[in-house]
């Protein structure tokens, strides 16, 4: 069991070290090193998940970290259902993502190639670190780690202005969640005497609630960089600036799934938080609802897909906010196949468009590259919840597990934006490849993409399909399995079977009233969009420019920050005032100076003279006192 | 004598270079390079001679080590007196390290060479002197005579203000350095008056604990002296200056080890001979660390010379390790200390990173830069491993000592924890803005088109520096090891010792003046 959790974690390590030192001599080659060790990775992971599910549990330290007296964190790793589920999602996805990109970046330096793939296998060795740490700190150092891949990627292109400014954005913005989380360290440290996750959730009920509150709201404050929801979403569309399968791989399929899964590791905390847990489920279907608005009208197929992220981002915290932790999982689980799989194919189309992302000069592309397509058509089926596919089971388990744990507005939220998703999902898909081509040029470039990029995508598109059905397994298939670490002992299916069947039916009626719609609009043009932009401009006008964010942002932080620095702390404060002080004293000492030197002559005659006042002087002052 | 060496190890340590020096001066002046590689070996054989303070080194005990003591002024009752301990063996590591790197780093100085040498290597006697000296005495003329060397080569070699800068730095340092002579002095003639012996023995003069009514005014002079080497603000602004005008090498050695004094004074002076105003002063000490780490952080974030960026983060950095020192856990002063290490790799990589874009295009203007990633990327490539360890990655040795520090703070004064853990924030936005700035974007000045990626020696210098940078990120605990026992010991004299003088201070001495304090002296001073 250990060997095969640290080949699966450190083999993506080997392969980037190997892919960055050697980068001069790998370069084209660099996926010969970086693609097996991702599929080694994959296979070590998918042994140790049938190792778990046969009952097998492991927490092992390879060696002491950070030991300063009692503060004792060890790189230690903690397998339990969640983190091998956790392991095989991520390493199977990112196995076949590093695949297509083989074909994706062909066109790239070779020395660019072989960073690309450096990085991008840092960033898996990161990301296994994260869902494996057996404590908070060594956990941290995964989540830092793959922000910094994250930067580093998002930031390939650095030469085009918008890449650098996207990767340095997405750093802060995380880095600003962090702080939040590092805090809520401190906190558990100060207040548990412990980082390691095995103390802290067994001795969890040993502060009072309210400061368990605390904590899981600090934590909850990392989350919500990392997994871009509300407010510090702002990074993932722009994340878009990377390469696509980066795109699909981190801002889509794992990284930014990261906040989920640590909220679901800490559900004895959040268990024991009411009020944090609403607080999280409230953020989550907030955000779901409000990044779908915005997906409505994009027309950036790869921003299309962003804010289609962090809206199903927001179905997760759903579901560890309400409590169905094992929900939230299998979404994250399903959600990593499909969006993986969507992002993928939309990298296809701009494969071969040269970059070109505006949906509004695609259209017919289904004809020319059937794979991608239909590939496609399954991934956003999934996503729409329309059985059997894989996102009908997961986000049916979150609705529901909301509608029965008490939160009926959340409920509401989230069927509604299930309706949303169908409907922004499927514009995108008659806009790109149905109907007619608007761009007659653009049509004439496109073709299918060649092999090594569409076997992941029909790979990860049986998978979109199909991974719902785990759902069915013995002992209640994966949430069951899931159940087993994060003790989730309420069945909710069994109290209310009637209840829960009228649920799933409305949940599937607003998801084909979405496509139904948007087929309707986009195919029929009844009604017609352009007409309905121009009716409700000023909403259309709202969410074109996303609810103006950004800009209120740097209006209201980001410029008073920057100004206030320069003018009032640097140029005034540290200039003026303090080094003002000092060279004044300088400056003092030297009129002084010159002042008195006015009585150093030369003549004996003033000597005298000063020295008979002097003698006066002081022979009054000793009869004063 | 720990250690059970055949030769005084410390003494070989501090004074092998003055055996180059001695070299050196039988060399023309002419051989440039011949006095570069006689400088450079020297260096490197005294960074040999330092290693095996490393591994000798007893764990488990705060005893000064690899101690020498001959009586030295014997009137005076001053002595020669060397060791070190878990708080100063890393920063002797740290001198002899970066020196070295420094030499190395010097190769393009070509005015004086044979002077600049001789002022380097002079540095580094009293740089080590300073951290190895156990005699009060001994530690004020170290301390003193470091600041010859660093004014020559801030005056001499440095840029175009350089006298300004020189004189500023000098001028501060030395005011600050007064006001802690005095305090010496007193400290000497208080354990005189108490005790009947002379001595400058650090040891001795920590036994005998001074008046409660006075304490509080040496700890204060003591501190000055402390916090404008630190620096902390407001005392910081001859830092811009002195790093902006230094030549390069001259702003590693001041960021990476002198700036080390003033927060190792702190820890090894100020606060166990004044444990109680210590305590007394924790809330004002606290307030100023955090207005350092963020002040720093913001006034840097500004910046349009490179090198007045990097040095305002020192101004940042410095702040966190006081915020730990302050804090007074185990967790958040033996964090400090590993920053101060830490920083001084860190913060040393930058300086000598923005020395070699210097040394081509004569500009530290950020605006001068711009997309160089394309024609420079070894270089941008260490860029971005320093700025990474500078801005505390987990995985590198940033992460460890800045966590450790917050995480002890947190843990006694939650409210500053948590201010000073911004600095994770703030650091990003700095030090990314930067590389943004510098390395990203397309080139937009033709000039940069045809700048040459980093020489086979340059290329050493970064992966000498690097090796640290990962080793203390990913297996820290050796070092930690060797820092805490005496770390341990630090705080229990200065929680423990205040403890004691608050149970043990008569009641009238607590009410007695500091007027009356100082008759009460002058009168003793009569009788003898």
């Amino acid at each position: 069991m250990k060997l095969w959790v640290l080949g699966a974690v450190f083999i993506p390590l080997l392969g980037a070290a190997v892919n960055g030192i050697f980068l001069w001599i790998t370069k084209k080659k660099a996926h010969l090193i970086a693609v097996p060790a991702l599929f080694a990775s994959c296979i070590c992971s998918l042994v140790v998940l049938s190792k778990v599910l046969g009952g097998a549990h492991a927490d092992f330290d390879l060696y002491l970290w950070i030991p300063v007296g009692k503060f004792v964190v060890p790189v230690g790793f903690l397998i339990d259902e969640l983190s091998a589920v956790m392991l095989a999602t991520v390493s199977f996805v990112a196995a076949w993502i590093h695949l297509y990109s083989i074909g994706y970046m062909e066109h790239e330096t070779p020395r660019g190639y072989a960073k690309y793939f450096c990085w991008l296998n840092l960033f898996t060795f990161f990301m296994l670190l994260l869902v494996s740490a057996n404590n908070f700190l060594l956990m941290f150092v995964g989540w830092e780690g793959v922000g910094l891949c994250s930067y580093l990627l998002i930031g390939y292109w650095y030469e085009k202005a918008s890449a650098a400014n996207a990767g340095m954005k997405a750093f802060v913005t995380t880095r600003l969640g962090d702080l939040g989380f590092m805090i809520g360290l401190f906190a558990i440290y100060k207040y548990y005497g412990s980082l390691m996750f095995a103390n802290v959730f067994s001795h969890a009920s040993i502060l009072s609630s309210s400061l368990i509150t605390v904590i899981t709201l600090l934590l909850f404050v990392g989350a919500v960089g990392k997994s871009a929801q509300f407010p510090l979403y702002v990074w993932l569309p722009d994340a878009m600036e990377g390469p696509t399968p980066v795109s699909s791989l981190i801002h889509a399929a794992t990284m930014v799934t990261a906040g989920v899964y640590m909220v679901a590791r800490c559900h004895a905390l959040y268990n024991l938080a009411p009020f944090s847990a609403e607080i999280v489920a409230s953020i989550g279907a907030f955000t779901a609802l409000f990044a779908a608005t915005i997906a409505l009208v994009n027309n950036d197929l790869k921003r299309v897909l962003a804010y289609s992220t962090i809206s199903q981002l927001g179905y997760m915290f759903i579901g560890v906010g309400v409590g169905v932790y094992a929900a939230g999982i299998f979404h994250l689980f399903t959600h990593a196949f499909f969006k993986g799989l969507m992002f993928l194919t939309a990298g296809s189309v701009m494969h071969v468009l040269h970059g070109e992302l505006n949906m509004q000069k695609m259209g017919g592309l289904i004809k020319k590259m059937p794979i991608t397509g239909w590939t496609f058509v399954v991934g956003a089926l999934a996503i729409s919840g329309i059985p059997p596919f894989s996102g009908f089971w997961s986000k049916d388990e979150i609705l529901a597990g909301a509608f029965f744990h008490g939160h009926p507005v959340v409920w509401i939220v989230g069927t509604f934006t299930a309706f949303l998703t169908a409907f922004y999902m499927f514009r995108l898909i008659f806009l790109t490849f149905f109907g007619k081509p608007r761009d007659a040029h653009l049509y004439e470039m496109a073709h299918e993409s060649p092999p090594v990029m569409t076997i992941p995508l029909i790979v990860l598109a049986i998978g979109s399909a199909l991974a719902g059905f785990f759902a069915l397994g013995p002992h209640g298939g994966i949430v069951g399995f899931l159940n087993k670490t994060l003790g989730e002992t309420v069945a909710h299916g069994k109290e209310a079977a009637g209840v829960g069947h009228l649920l799933l039916i409305i949940s599937v009626a607003m998801g084909v009233l979405g496509i139904a719609l948007a087929y309707s609009m986009y195919i029929r043009r009844v009604p017609d969009p352009v007409v309905m932009a121009r009716t409700l401009r000023p909403i259309y006008t709202l969410l074109y420019n996303k609810y103006y964010v950004d800009e209120v942002y740097f209006a209201f932080i980001i410029n008073p920050l920057v100004g206030g620095s320069r003018y009032v702390l640097w140029k005034f404060m540290d200039v003026a005032i303090i080094d003002g002080v000092v060279n004044g004293i300088g400056r003092l000492c030297r009129l002084v100076g010159s002042g008195v030197r006015q009585f150093q002559t030369g003549y004996i005659p003033d000597y005298v003279w000063m020295i008979l006042v002097g003698a006066v002087v002081i022979y009054w002052i000793g009869i004063l006192f | 004598m720990m250690g059970g060496v055949a030769y005084p190890m410390l003494t070989v340590v501090t004074f092998f270079p003055l055996i180059g020096v001695l070299v050196l001066l039988f060399i023309d002046k002419e051989s440039k390079n011949l006095i570069r590689w006689v400088a450079f070996i020297t260096t490197v054989i005294e960074f040999i001679l330092s290693m095996p303070l490393y591994f000798r080194f007893h764990l488990g005990t705060y005893h000064y080590q690899f101690v020498e003591r001959i009586p030295w002024i014997k009137i005076l009752g001053a002595s020669y007196h060397l060791g070190v301990d878990g708080i100063s063996l890393f920063l002797v590591l740290l001198t002899t390290f970066l020196t070295m790197l420094s030499i190395l780093a010097s190769w393009s100085i070509e005015k004086h060479v044979k002077e600049y040498m001789i002022s380097f290597l002079l540095l580094e006697t009293t740089m080590i002197g300073v951290f190895c000296a156990l005699d009060m005495l001994l530690f004020y003329l170290f301390w003193e005579a470091m600041l010859v060397p660093m004014y020559l080569l801030i005056g001499v070699w440095g840029g175009p203000r350089r006298v300004y800068a020189a004189i500023k730095f000098f001028l501060y340092t030395m005011a600050g350095s007064v006001l802690m002579l005095v305090s010496i002095i007193f400290l000497y003639y208080h354990h005189y008056k108490v005790t009947g012996e002379l001595s400058f023995s650090l040891i001795k003069l920590l036994a005998t604990p001074v008046p409660a009514v006075v304490a509080p005014w040496l700890f204060l002079a003591f501190a000055l002296a402390f916090a404008i080497k630190v620096p902390m603000f407001p005392f910081h602004t001859w830092l811009p200056d002195a790093h902006v005008e230094a030549p390069t090498a001259g702003s590693v050695i001041l960021a990476g080890v002198l700036l080390k004094m003033g927060t190792y004074g702190f820890i090894r002076f100020c606060m166990p001979f004044f444990p109680h105003a210590s305590l007394r002063f924790t809330g004002l000490f606290l307030v100023l660390a955090v207005i350092s780490i963020i002040y720093g952080a913001l006034v840097a974030l500004v910046q349009d010379d490179m090198k007045k960026l990097v040095a305002y983060t020192s101004v940042s950095h410095l702040g966190l390790v006081m915020l730990g020192m302050f804090a007074l856990t185990l967790q958040s002063v033996t964090g400090g200390l590993l920053q101060m290490v830490n920083h001084g790799i860190s913060t040393g990589a930058l300086f000598l990173l923005v020395g070699m874009a210097y040394d081509r295009r004569h500009t530290r203007l950020i605006k001068d830069y711009g997309g160089i990633a394309r024609v420079m990327p070894i270089y941008s490539a260490f860029f971005l491993i320093a700025t990474l360890s500078s801005i505390g990655l987990p995985g590198l040795n940033g992460f460890v000592g800045e966590f450790l520090a917050l995480v002890g703070t947190f843990k006694s004064h939650p409210v500053f924890g948590a201010l000073g853990a911004t600095t994770s924030v703030l650091s990003a936005c700095y030090m990314l803005w930067l590389v943004k700035r510098v390395f990203y974007h397309e080139i937009t000045v033709t000039e940069n088109l045809s700048l040459k990626d980093l020489g086979f020696r340059e290329v050493v210098i970064c992966l000498m520096f690097s090796i640290p940078m990962f080793w203390i990120g990913i297996y820290p605990k050796p070092v930690l090891k060797r820092m805490e026992p005496s770390v341990a010991h630090f705080i229990a004299q200065v929680k423990g010792e205040a403890a004691m003088a608050i149970e043990h201070s008569p009641q009238a001495k607590e009410k007695m003046s500091l007027a009356a304090y100082l008759v009460e002296e002058r009168k003793v001073e009569v009788r003898p």
